[in-house]
């Protein structure tokens, strides 16, 4: 990809101080310079995540549960309830909650490396429960915010700098399709698999997210909406090329559709 | 009114804390902890409470972090291996600033460093009470709940397989006492959209890029409030005959009432001893040790380990006086319930040869 893509080339400097043309930060972000990489797909997914809550007018019932990895950033970012667990850790610190506050929305936001590989017991016992809550996976085939290592849901042949030649599954196993393991779960009620790399999967996101928080309105019971996001800085691509990346790695195997309505 | 009754310790202390307001319990089973869950199982429905059965410590003790966010007053229990799981989470649910009460009911007495250290990760410490007996630990489970609302910190009840399957007679408060007020801290929700939404986190508050947004602060608060905690928190202790005794016995738990009673024995037949059991195991009652210890030749400290509360012994008495360690790891054929160095004569027997 030329540069000439990214950068207007000029020798001179601006005539004009910038100016903000219009602010399209949703009403439930408090603070949209975040810390997140250019080209990252996790402020798109949470903006998707906090929009839908706008919209079904769920901002004064709604506390979020936020794991640990790059996301992380944007705990002290939004204008809705939140509570910082420990990496893994969301979905049973998300359970205490609901069984207290029924009538509230709980909601998690975890990685992969958070969601699959350090709590997956969590994860899939609260889809077992039947837990009335809804949990959201940044899923990005990587550990970002550590450097771009391997974790469980990285594909064959991927690579990393824990899998330097490619994730090889006689040493390094294969990938957990978390979504279709919680999919079969007789508690789960809704779970769906998307991306943020064009347009349209944003849209798809969004509307798979709303589908999710009806689901847990509804009492449904448990409720996953998987988003695969770039991760330009942990793939070790230029930033532009994230979307492409993300569809000939990660969306060949990690499927987009949904997978289970109610 | 509270009723008097035959009652076993586990059941006892099941009653108390949904007495003291106790709305959400949560443990994974575990000797000499499981009765204390079954019983929670059986009485938290009665008052609208929750119970459950979690699928592991790890998950039981984020359940309870999750519930105690709610403001209700929630609690979580173990024994050594899982409490050590709990860990990671004891440590941040303390820099969360949030109350939660943990009963520790050990096997043997090789956990107080666990207990007393914070024996997680990090520069923290939470309150620790060690009952002796049945209504002692009726007692301090209450005064554990409120400790914990009002320090907002996690409150250790630590106790073992003996307080836990003893039956004695207590006077134990109606359970149908109604729940405390939700304090004004506490998460449901409603703050969502007015610009400054609530956060709980063991990082700390405040919005990303503005003023107040300092984790170094948060820890330096955090440190402050557990400085206010050791100087504030009233530290209990139960001594005896210590004003003119040649050798004070310093024990805790279970094992402290055993000590206690050898030493009342043992001043019956004219030896000069005293003895002291401290209630706070965190805060330690240093200065009490300290006091009933500075009239003595000697201090002599009986835990069934290898020697644990002796380094608190020897810290509070600050080389003033000769601290001997005359305890020593005691186990049934299990491994799980009471050592049968847990009786008088052996006790007893011990203390004189300290004395000489
Ligand atoms: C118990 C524990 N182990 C390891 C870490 C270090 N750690 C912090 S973030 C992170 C990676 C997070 O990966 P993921 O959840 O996929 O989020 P991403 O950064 O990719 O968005 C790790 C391993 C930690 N915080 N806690
Ligand atoms: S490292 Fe990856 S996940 Fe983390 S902020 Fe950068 S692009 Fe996003
Ligand atoms: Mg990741």
């Amino acid at each position: 990809m030329s540069d000439d893509r990214l950068f207007l080339s000029t020798d001179q400097p601006p005539t004009e101080p910038a100016a903000l043309v219009d602010d399209f930060t949703p009403g439930l972000i408090t603070q949209a310079n975040h810390h997140l990489c250019p080209g990252c797909g996790e402020p798109i997914a949470i903006r998707a995540a906090m929009e839908a809550i706008e919209e079904l007018e769920l901002a004064q019932s709604t506390i979020t549960v936020f794991g640990i990895g790059c996301y992380t950033a944007f705990a002290h970012n939004l204008d809705v309830e939140v509570v910082q667990a420990l990496h893994g850790r969301a979905p049973s610190v998300a359970t205490g909650i609901k069984r207290m506050l029924p009538e509230g929305f709980v909601l998690t936001v975890q990685g992969d490396g958070d969601m699959v590989n350090e709590g997956l017991q969590e994860v899939l016992h609260a889809a077992a429960r039947g837990e009335n809550i809804t949990c959201l996976l940044l899923n990005n085939g990587v550990f970002g915010e550590t450097g771009g290592q391997m974790t469980t849901t990285t594909t064959l042949g991927q690579r990393t700098k824990t899998s330097i030649e490619g994730r090889d599954p006689h040493q390094h196993g294969h990938p957990i399709l978390l979504s279709d393991l919680a999919a079969t779960m007789d508690g789960s009620a809704y779970v769906a698999r998307c991306a943020v790399n064009n347009a349209g999967n944003v849209a798809r996101t969004k509307r798979y997210i709303t589908r999710a928080y009806e689901s847990q309105m509804a009492g449904a019971g448990f409720s996953l909406v998987e988003i695969l996001t770039m991760c330009p800085t942990g793939w070790f691509v230029d930033t532009l090329d994230g979307p492409e990346y993300l569809q000939d790695t990660l969306a060949p195997v990690h499927n987009i559709g949904e997978l289970k309505t109610p | 009114m509270s009723e008097r009754v035959l009652i076993e310790g586990s059941e006892a202390m099941a009653r108390a804390a949904v007495a003291a307001g106790c709305r959400f319990f949560t443990g994974y089973p575990m000797t000499p902890f499981t009765e204390l869950l079954e019983h929670m199982a059986a009485l938290l429905p009665e008052v609208n409470g929750v119970c459950m059965n979690a699928e592991s410590e790890l998950e039981a003790v984020g359940m309870a972090w999750g519930a105690a966010t709610t403001g209700h007053l929630a609690a979580t229990g173990s024994t050594g291996q899982g409490l050590s799981l709990m860990q990671e989470s004891l440590s941040e649910i303390t820099n969360a600033r949030l109350p939660l009460v943990v009963f520790n009911m050990a096997r043997g007495q090789g956990d107080y460093f666990q207990a007393t250290r914070g024996g997680g990760h990090g520069d923290y410490r939470h309150i620790v009470l060690a009952p002796m007996d049945v209504p002692e630990a009726v007692e301090l489970t209450q005064k554990a709940f409120a400790m914990a609302g009002q320090w907002r910190t996690p409150v250790m009840v630590l106790g073992d397989y003996y307080l836990g399957h003893t039956y004695q007679a207590v006077s134990v408060p109606p359970i149908h006492a109604t729940a405390p007020e939700l304090p004004d801290w506490a998460l449901n929700g409603s703050t969502g959209g007015s610009g400054a939404a609530k956060i709980m986190s063991p990082l700390g508050g405040g919005i990303e890029g503005e003023e107040g947004f300092d984790l170094g602060a948060h820890y330096a608060a955090c440190a402050e409030h557990i400085e206010a905690m050791a100087t504030g928190v009233e530290p209990l202790i139960d001594a005896g005959f210590c004003d003119d005794a040649e050798l004070v016995v310093a024990a805790y738990g279970s094992v402290g009432k055993f000590v206690r009673y050898a030493c009342l024995r043992l001043r019956d037949a004219g030896h000069r001893v005293g003895y002291i059991r401290p209630i706070t195991l965190w805060p330690f009652p240093s200065e009490a040790v300290h006091k009933a210890a500075s009239g003595s030749a000697k201090v002599a400290a009986y835990e069934q380990n290898m020697g644990q509360m002796v380094d608190d012994v020897r810290l509070a008495t600050m080389g003033s006086v000769p601290v001997e360690f005359i305890g020593g790891p005691s186990w049934d054929h299990s491994g799980f319930g009471i050592g049968p160095d847990i009786n008088v004569p052996d006790i007893s027997e011990r203390i004189l040869e300290a004395l000489t």
